[in-house]
């Protein structure tokens, strides 16, 4: 995919909805479209972030060690998605293991090199930062949520009362 | 509109013709030739109907207030109540009223005018309640009774149904009827607005309560206007008292005074003036009336406590998070004693049981508080767990979103709410903290 | 009144008296919840009929009654479904009725889902546990006149895969022509291959077109509460968003005080109220 190219899908990706153009060149430099068969390790929990990736198509799981219990699958990230923020935060490491559960067309961008831009062109590095706290903002919220355990104990729908 | 009827006093139109314009009317009230005779202030009322009616111009407010004027008013010596309570017996009535007991007046099966507390009256404050002796021997001279007349309409615990199981069948027998025929003796001018409130609730939506409706159906209404005003009575500011305007069978005003003890009567429904056919009256003397009339003017001057209605409703669905709630919560023990004593309080639950053979089952409604934890309970938990959410949800219901749901506020002023709260909770005062520091913020703008 | 007679036509207008339906099956949906069929064929205010949305109160022999959203086809009311969840006496009770065992039915109470207003619209259908049962007659009715709707997206978001209701059906609807079905599961594990995560994660997957969308959702609370945030920050008003709300009934039909949510009665206003008729109410608490 020639550069431009990249750039012209890329910002069809919700993450980069209405990003400047300046801002998604400097994106599209660190950045390589691929494709990973089903069954795909992505990362692994305790390795270097070195990349995120931009979902196009396909789901990929997270997976934690719930020691006696195994890996619990605690996530998916399908299409439109944002997978990983390791690459952000100090000191650089995944912190779950993640699968491609059927072929999976993404975005990946290289970290280090985002890293580079992020120190080295702030305005750069607060939109990618604004961006990312969005993501992340959305996705505490789905984990509160998910905590709430709602439907435990507490069904909905009429009449499960009695 | 007694003036008018003054105004229109000198004017005659022969009696014939009144009698067609009321059978015109479709009225209700239809009397026939010699009970118009017989009644001076029906022809000053026909006279008048008679004329509006050709003026185009409606004085009445509804068909009730159309038959107030209408209705005959009588005289009834004290000394012949005791015809009224027999007359209704032998019409087949059960009559109940106020009687003595506990050290205090509650309804209930009144045989004859001996039952009646005469000479008593009560002092009622927030959180009080005392019998007070009187030098008279007046029958009425009292205020709301701890218990309403729900009790009887809605009793406390109905049986809804029996079901019996034989073999793989099951055989269901409806209870939730009612073959009472009550007669109400001594009802109070806010309590049968009381009345009216809870025929809303159980009998004019979609859904029905047949027991309370055919209760309903065979009540006979004595209303009884107040001579007295009880501390926590605010009758006056929601507009239901402290006189019976209309919706009774017969209403009685006490008079006693100058040695003199009567009842100014008045008949309601042609079924009110059928069974005061039946007990010796005589005419009264304009006199008379004036002294009735005279007497309710005087107790609604006596009436201290003020309930502020205006823009009420919308006032607390505003509020809902108003910081006094707060305030009532560490005052209010959420005992339901104020849902008890409401006359229009109206929510239940049910019970079900089985006998030991487990053939037999059952079904009974019995009387709920929204201040039990129980009431809100779902599966997943309690959706009003603190004291502050179940005042609320009472207040609020009861005087506003009351309005929204039945088109009436839920309160008619009786005070039983204030005078049993064991901690003196005054729901007057709560509106009015509530309207204050509204006014406040509204000005702080 | 000592008469054990049959039921007779005063019965069927005392609304507090059940009639009796018969138990044809039980299914069991999963560990904990069931699916009980009755006929109601042999009731004597036969022919029963009921909309999309509406409930009944089903009464085990001495146990007790419960309130139930009916989650079987409308358009075959001779056999009436109640998914219901076992939790206490009432529903252990039901949950242990056989074959042509009798139960009490007083219904169907309450408001429907907008199946009229719904034609010619896409629709959106989100679910949340056994949130799905009240919604399945719904979902019947319109895949019934498929060609009626535009197009149809049901998410569905459960406990874990094992808490997962009707699922052969959920296949079917998902192969129907513009229809898609999601669904996420809350915990899954290796063997699941669907989604992990909350009901309100789906709304990424799909696209909205605000204007041309109804939207009908029934769960727990907190589920109904994002999901609906969810869908009017996806540009759905208020007055395109459907809800159906839960609160203890007593009576059904207005007279036992135990389910009003402000003004409303949840048991014959609902439980299905449009958004905007109770949305400033669920912002408040323990109302």
């Amino acid at each position: 995919m020639e550069p431009q190219d990249l750039t012209e899908s890329l910002h069809k990706h919700p993450f980069l909805n209405n990003m400047n153009e300046e801002l998604l060149k400097t994106l599209t430099s660190c950045a390589s479209n691929i494709v990973l068969p089903e069954g795909e390790r992505l990362f692994k929990e305790g390795e270097d972030a070195k990349t995120f990736y931009l979902i196009r198509s396909g789901r990929i799981a997270l997976e934690l060690p719930g020691g006696e219990r195994g890996m619990i699958r605690i996530q998916t990230v399908g299409p439109g998605e944002v997978l990983g923020w390791s690459w952000i935060i100090s000191p650089y490491r995944w912190h779950f293991d993640a699968y491609a559960l059927e072929r999976v067309h993404a975005f990946a961008i290289d970290a280090t090199c985002l890293r580079t831009k992020c120190e080295t062109d702030y305005h750069f590095g607060y939109e990618m930062l604004r961006r990312f706290s969005e993501v992340l903002e959305r996705r505490l919220e789905a984990t509160r949520l998910q905590l709430l355990d709602v439907y435990g104990n507490a069904p909905g729908g009429r009449g499960e009362n009695y | 509109m007694y003036s008018r009827v003054e105004e229109l006093n000198s004017r005659r139109i022969p009696l014939a013709k009144m009698q067609a314009v009321i059978i015109g009317l479709r009225c209700l009230f239809v009397p026939h030739e010699s009970h118009i005779r017989r009644q001076a202030m029906c022809l000053q009322s026909d006279l008048t109907l008679h004329i509006i009616w050709h003026s185009h111009c409606r004085v009445w407010r509804d068909k009730n207030d159309f038959l107030h004027i209408m209705n005959n008013t009588s005289k009834l010596e004290a000394s012949n109540l005791q015809q009224l309570l027999t007359a209704l017996q032998r019409s087949g009535y059960t009559t109940v009223g106020p009687i003595l007991r506990d050290d205090a007046i509650v309804y209930d099966k009144l045989d004859s005018v001996n039952d009646l507390p005469v000479g008593w009256s009560d002092e009622q404050s927030p959180a009080n309640y005392r019998l007070t002796k009187q030098s008279g021997a007046s029958y009425f001279n009292f205020n709301a009774a701890p218990q309403s007349w729900k009790r009887f309409l809605y009793p406390p615990v109905r049986k809804l149904f029996t079901i019996r199981k034989d073999g793989k069948s099951l055989g269901i027998s409806n209870e939730n009827t009612d073959d009472m025929k009550y007669a109400f003796v001594g009802v109070r001018p806010c309590e049968l607005s009381a009345i009216l409130i809870q025929d809303e609730v159980f009998q004019a939506g979609k859904y029905r309560d047949d027991a309370y409706s055919a209760a309903r159906r065979n009540l006979f209404i004595v209303a009884v206007n107040c001579t007295t005003a009880g501390g926590t009575c605010f009758c006056s500011s929601m507009k239901t008292g402290p006189e019976a305007k209309n919706n009774f069978d017969i209403s009685l005003t006490e008079v006693l005074r100058d040695g003199r003890h009567f009842f100014i009567v008045k008949a309601g429904t042609e079924l009110g003036a059928s069974v005061m056919d039946l007990v010796e009256t005589s005419a009264a003397s304009p006199q008379e009336v004036a002294t009735a009339d005279a007497i309710m003017r005087q107790t609604e001057s006596r009436i201290t406590k003020k309930m502020e209605t205006d823009g009420l409703p919308a006032l607390l669905a505003e509020n809902l998070e108003h910081p006094h709630w707060d305030d009532v919560a560490k005052r209010c023990l959420t005992c339901g004693n104020c849902t008890m004593v409401c006359p229009t309080c109206f929510c239940s639950t049910v019970e079900d049981t089985t006998d030991l053979s487990g053939q037999n089952a059952e079904r009974f409604r019995r009387w709920d508080s929204c201040f039990t934890v129980d009431f809100s309970k779902v599966a997943g938990g309690n959706f009003r767990m603190s004291t502050k959410s179940r005042y609320r949800q009472w207040l609020t219901h009861k005087l506003s979103s009351w309005v929204d749901q039945f088109g009436v506020s839920g309160c008619v002023g009786c005070g039983r709410c204030i005078t049993w709260c064991p901690v003196g909770i005054d729901l007057t005062a709560e509106v009015q903290a509530i309207r204050g520091t509204e006014t406040q913020q509204r000005k702080g703008d | 009144m000592t008469e054990f007679a049959p039921q007779t036509e005063e019965l069927l207008h005392g609304y507090m008296i059940p009639s009796l339906a018969t138990v044809r099956r039980i299914v069991w949906e999963t560990d904990d919840t069931f699916t009980l069929l009755l006929d109601t064929t042999q009731m004597n205010d036969s022919p029963y009929s009921f909309m999309p949305g509406q409930f009944n109160m089903i009464y085990a022999f001495g146990t007790g009654e419960s309130a139930v959203s009916i989650s079987s086809d409308p358009a075959k009311p001779g056999l009436l479904g109640h998914t219901i969840h076992r939790v206490g006496s009432v529903t252990s009770s039901l949950s242990r009725l056989k074959r042509g065992s009798l139960v009490g039915l007083r219904g169907p109470f309450g408001s429907a889902w907008p199946l009229e207003e719904a034609v010619g619209k896409d629709i959106c259908i989100a679910a949340g546990g056994i949130g799905l049962a009240p919604l399945r007659p719904i979902i019947y009715s319109l895949v019934r006149k498929r060609e009626l709707y535009g197009r149809i997206v049901i998410l569905y978001g459960a406990r874990s895969p094992l808490d997962l209701l009707y699922r052969v059906e959920l296949e079917q609807w998902n192969k129907l022509p513009n229809t898609e079905v999601i669904v996420t599961v809350d915990r899954g594990d290796s063997t699941w291959k669907g989604h992990i995560g909350v009901v309100t994660n789906l709304f990424s997957y799909i696209k909205l077109d605000s204007e041309s969308t109804i939207a009908m959702v029934c769960g727990p609370e907190v589920m109904m509460k994002y999901t609906v945030e969810e869908l009017q920050r996806r540009g759905l008003s208020q007055e395109r968003i459907f809800v159906s709300m839960e609160r203890n009934m007593k009576c059904g039909i207005g007279l036992c005080g135990h389910c009003q949510f402000g003004p409303k009665f949840i048991c014959k206003d609902g439980p299905v109220f449009r958004l905007n008729e109770v949305y400033q109410l669920t912002e408040k608490k323990e109302l």
